[in-house]
């Protein structure tokens, strides 16, 4: 075990690691920062999301010891300064983007890269950057429509099209 | 105009604020101090005697609690079966014992064989690997057919047979239904696979188990959908805890579908190693895990034939299906291919024969039970294919062909036992033509082969029964279980409500669409009232969330409770008015008095109640808190069309959804935000059975799809944006609300729009395939259009 210090959500944070402990083990069990979830066990389902340095990763496929220094934002670090909704998780919550909720630290994670890298997604492209994050409640139907919306583009709105 | 509050509203979803922010509270997230993890050592054979399993060099690793093995449990219950089906003989299904950990014999991949309890879940997880266990491999059965053969090998070596039980309904028609197959004008016979699935909710299960010394009391948290009967089936049957000291509880929940319904071996063994070790015991299953180990869906292989007369009337359904029930009895594994299928095959017809039979069958696979739509699923996809196919092969239009035979007059007696109370096939028929511009698909079919596509129009109708069920007609049909759904409301001295509720929400939004029901009765704002749910020790008995039944039963409940908080409140407001009780009126939560204008508000009663100085005690206890049990006395049906454009590209099979449109009747909505959202869910999981998931065993019972690599699930560029629509509204005659209830319809609805689309769309292109088993991969398309 060694410690493992990394700024997350802009606040610096230590908590042990062992050599195979994983980047999301280590803010679930570690910092108690449970909003970061896991689905899988092969890299595929995306509820493990995160940012390191800027870039979107599934944390359950880094090494907690690798990113020993990094900056990382993680769900909770998502809301604005006075604690209401930031402007994706608005959007998700404004077009029922989500349902039971477990994929969507993952998904509005995901959504903040992409929007990053483009700002104006077709809705093709948002289905596209979403293959790496599983849905099984929403049809990805109405998380389409909060990652365009949030994207500050027109969309129906809800239970009227 | 759209309502923004109350009853038809679409507010925002309260329960968003927590998950958006990571401020769920789901079972993984619940640490309880002291606790210890659990990892259980799993059957890698499909079948296989147990000949020792030397525990000793696991139990010498440091951070090794304690290993657990079959011996353990002696005098500790199975995992109990609610539901009993009776055989066509009148004789009870074989039931066998389902063991905590593996007895003597494993009998499927996943089957647990040991628990390692240790300090952490990575040494429990190596000391697993240092489990020496001697299993016998023997002769797996994994194909239903082969596993009903002479000589084949059991199963359960306790039971005559593989055979669970051999149903007939109606068994006092199959002679009529044999004799009109035998005397029609035209007789349509389709075979069909419907596909093992696998529910796949995000979240995986999780159980942590804790004792309290002092008290001598257990609790269990769990991803369930329905804590309450976890509790009953735990505590009576398996461990013998009575329910006051048994606490069960069920927080956020990432998704159900039904394979959080059962209870599982995992939650008795964390409760039970609980109590033994005086610590916590907690359970976090991985996904490799999950599939081997919750319980699967579907796994039907049917023969139907569709009788009609010269006119094109349907005459008889008979149907011969072959359900896989895997290696033990899943909670309510019984019920799913018989009273959830057998029931719903007339569809919106009016056929008047029908005879369904059933073999349910033992093999050495993962437990087979509920998944999204449970049996009505697999009938909706039987029927709507065959009557498909019968339109092809006479040359008419599919559509015409329903519309001729829809049921037009409510209510119906079926002939499969149920009766809709009410309906309108053609309402919804029509709304979904609207939808699609169906005179426009000549033209974007034109369009499609000009790329080298061919394009395929597929529409079905689809009914269920929802709102399960009647207490008393389930217990005849062979339920362990009532189905009665309950609520207590609580209003405090200030005015606000707590409305506690025995349904679970995994996902549907219940906090939020409960509240706008109780807000819209007594004319306060939602955010006055707080929705209490999956925690028995603060809930009243109820049997939680699954059937669409929440609304139409537990909604039901919750207004019953609530009538009963605003009959007594009107009392309340009669006396400090000096009024006459039956002058009192309540509205937008004032009360006045008719003719008067005197007036009350809400929270000057609600005090009353609590500081009862000017108030009718000699007749009327204080306090104003009410519970309710509801019961309903019918199935709710809803209903509705679906159809979808899809197009085929030849050179290799592959398939795209192009649109699809679903015209719902839902009766009465509350929130058509979270309605929309549920159908649209539904959708892209009958899309994902249709064209994607798969649940594959070779012929050894290894499982070949394990993982998200192998099994696979629709992601967002496999589906098109949706169309969805449920103003067409026949409200249910026999609930307060008049609701219907919204969540399985898209995946029962989907299936066979998908597959008659494809087959249209390959049809045009020349090649009449009379029917292609889902998952329509590419190389199962292709395939089909080499002849
Ligand atoms: S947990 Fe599934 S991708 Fe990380
Ligand atoms: S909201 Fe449940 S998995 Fe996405």
């Amino acid at each position: 075990m060694t410690n493992v210090t990394m700024t997350v959500n802009g606040k610096s944070r230590t908590a042990a690691a062992e050599g195979r402990t994983l980047l999301v083990d280590w803010l679930r069990e570690g910092l108690r920062m449970t909003g970061t979830h896991v689905g899988c066990d092969t890299s595929q389902c995306g509820a493990c999301v995160v940012h390191v340095n800027g870039v979107a990763m599934k944390s359950c496929s880094v090494l907690a010891q690798e990113v020993d220094g990094a900056e990382v934002t993680t769900i909770e670090g998502m809301a604005n300064a006075d604690g209401s909704l930031g402007t994706i998780q608005q959007a998700f919550q404004d077009y029922h983007g989500l349902q039971c909720g477990f994929c969507t630290p993952g998904m509005v994670m995901s959504a903040a890269a992409l929007l990053k890298e483009n700002p104006r997604p077709t809705e093709a492209d948002v289905r596209h950057y979403l293959e790496g994050n599983i849905c099984r409640c929403t049809g990805y139907h109405n998380i389409v429509k909060a990652v365009m919306a949030a994207s500050g583009q027109q969309v129906a709105p809800v239970a009227a099209e | 105009m759209p309502k923004d509050t109350g009853i038809g509203a679409s507010p925002k979803r309260r329960e968003d604020v927590r998950f958006l922010t990571g401020k769920g509270r789901y079972t993984d997230d619940i640490n309880v101090a002291g606790q210890a993890h659990v990892v259980f050592l799993r059957s890698d054979v499909a079948h296989g005697r147990i000949k020792s399993i030397d525990t000793s060099a696991a139990e010498a690793i440091d951070g090794v609690v304690r290993v657990f093995t079959a011996k353990d449990f002696e005098g500790v219950g199975g995992i109990p079966c609610g539901w009993q089906i009776t055989d066509r003989q009148g004789n009870p299904m074989q039931e066998p014992k389902h063991p905590i950990l593996a007895e003597g014999k494993v009998r499927h991949v996943g089957d647990p064989i040991a628990a390692v309890v240790a300090e952490s879940a990575s040494i429990a997880r190596l000391a697993c690997e240092a489990i020496e266990v001697d299993i016998e491999a023997l002769p797996a059965v994994v194909d239903m057919k082969a596993a009903l053969s002479d000589g084949a090998p059991k199963v359960h070596d306790d039971l005559t047979s593989n055979l669970c039980y051999d149903w007939g309904f109606v068994e006092e028609n199959r002679d009529a239904v044999a004799e009109a197959i035998n005397s029609a004008a035209h007789v349509t016979t389709l075979e069909l696979v419907n596909n093992r699935l696998v529910a796949n909710p995000m979240e995986p299960r999780v159980a942590v188990g804790d004792f309290a010394a002092h008290d001598q009391s257990s609790t269990l948290y769990t991803t369930s959908q329905n804590p309450h009967v976890i509790r009953l089936l735990m505590g009576a049957f398996v461990l013998g805890i009575p329910e006051h000291k048994l606490r069960v509880v069920a927080p956020d929940v990432g998704g159900g579908f039904g394979t959080k319904i059962f209870h599982y071996a995992e939650e008795a063994f964390c409760t039970f190693a609980a109590k033994q070790l005086e610590r916590a015991v907690k359970w976090t299953c991985t996904r490799s895990e999950a599939f081997m180990s919750d319980a699967h869906g579907r796994d039907h292989v049917t023969k139907i034939e569709l009788a009609l007369d010269a006119d094109n009337n349907f005459t008889a359904i008979r149907t011969e299906t072959y359900a896989n029930m895997g290696a033990y009895l899943s909670t309510f594994a019984p019920s799913v291919p018989t009273w959830l299928h057998g029931t719903l095959m007339a569809g919106n017809y009016k056929t008047p024969l029908v005879y369904v039979n059933v073999k349910a069958v033992f093999t050495n696979t993962v437990p087979v039970d509920a998944y999204r739509g449970a049996g009505r699923p697999e009938a909706t996809f039987q029927l709507e294919r065959v009557i498909d196919k019968a339109a092809r092969e006479l040359g008419v239009d599919p559509v015409d062909l329903r519309r001729q035979n829809f049921i037009r007059e409510f209510p119906y007696q079926t002939p499969v036992a149920v009766e809709y109370d009410t309906g309108d096939y053609d309402a919804t028929m029509d709304k979904l033509l609207s939808m699609i511009d169906r005179d426009g698909f000549a033209a974007r079919r034109k369009e499609s082969e000009s790329r080298g596509k061919l394009r395929g129009l597929g529409i079905n109708c689809y009914i269920e029964a929802c709102g399960i069920a009647p207490s008393n007609l389930v217990g005849q049909l062979g339920a362990r279980a009532g189905l009665y759904e309950s609520a207590t409301v609580r209003v405090n001295a200030t005015g606000g409500l707590v409305v506690m509720t025995g349904s679970h929400s995994h996902g549907q939004g219940h906090e939020t669409s409960f509240a706008q029901v109780v807000a819209d009765m007594i004319g306060i704002n939602e955010d006055q009232i707080e929705i209490v749910h999956g925690d028995t020790a603060n809930t009243p008995m109820g049997m939680g969330t699954y059937g669409s039944r929440s609304l139409a039963v537990g909604g039901s409940a919750m207004v019953r409770a609530t009538e009963k908080i605003i009959a007594k409140a009107k009392k309340i407001a009669a006396h400090i008015m000096e009024a006459a009780e039956g002058d009192i009126e309540l509205k937008e939560g004032r009360f006045t008095v008719a003719g008067t204008d005197k007036s009350l508000a809400w929270g000057d009663v609600t005090l009353a109640a609590y500081v009862p100085h000017n108030y009718p005690l000699t007749d009327l206890e204080p306090g104003l808190e009410e519970t309710a049990f509801y019961d309903p006395n019918n199935f709710t049906y809803p209903a509705g069309a679906y159809a979808c454009e899809v197009e085929v590209d030849p050179e290799t099979g592959q398939v795209q959804v192009l649109s699809f449109a679903a015209a719902d009747d839902f009766g009465n909505v509350v929130n058509p935000m979270i309605v929309e959202g549920q159908v649209h869910g539904g959708l892209a999981q009958g899309i994902g059975q249709a064209l994607l998931e798969n649940c594959a065993y070779d012929e050894n019972g290894q499982l070949l799809s394990a993982s998200y690599m192998d099994y696979a699930m629709p992601r967002a560029g496999d589906l098109p944006m949706f169309q969805v629509d449920h103003s067409c509204a026949t409200p249910c005659t026999h609930n307060p609300l008049g609701v219907k209830g919204c969540g399985e319809a898209g995946a029962i609805g989907s299936p066979p729009a998908i597959v008659n689309g494809v087959l249209d769309a390959l049809a045009s292109g020349g090649h009449n395939v009379g029917h292609i088993n889902m998952p329509l991969t590419p190389a199962r398309v292709w395939a089909a259009m080499q002849g």
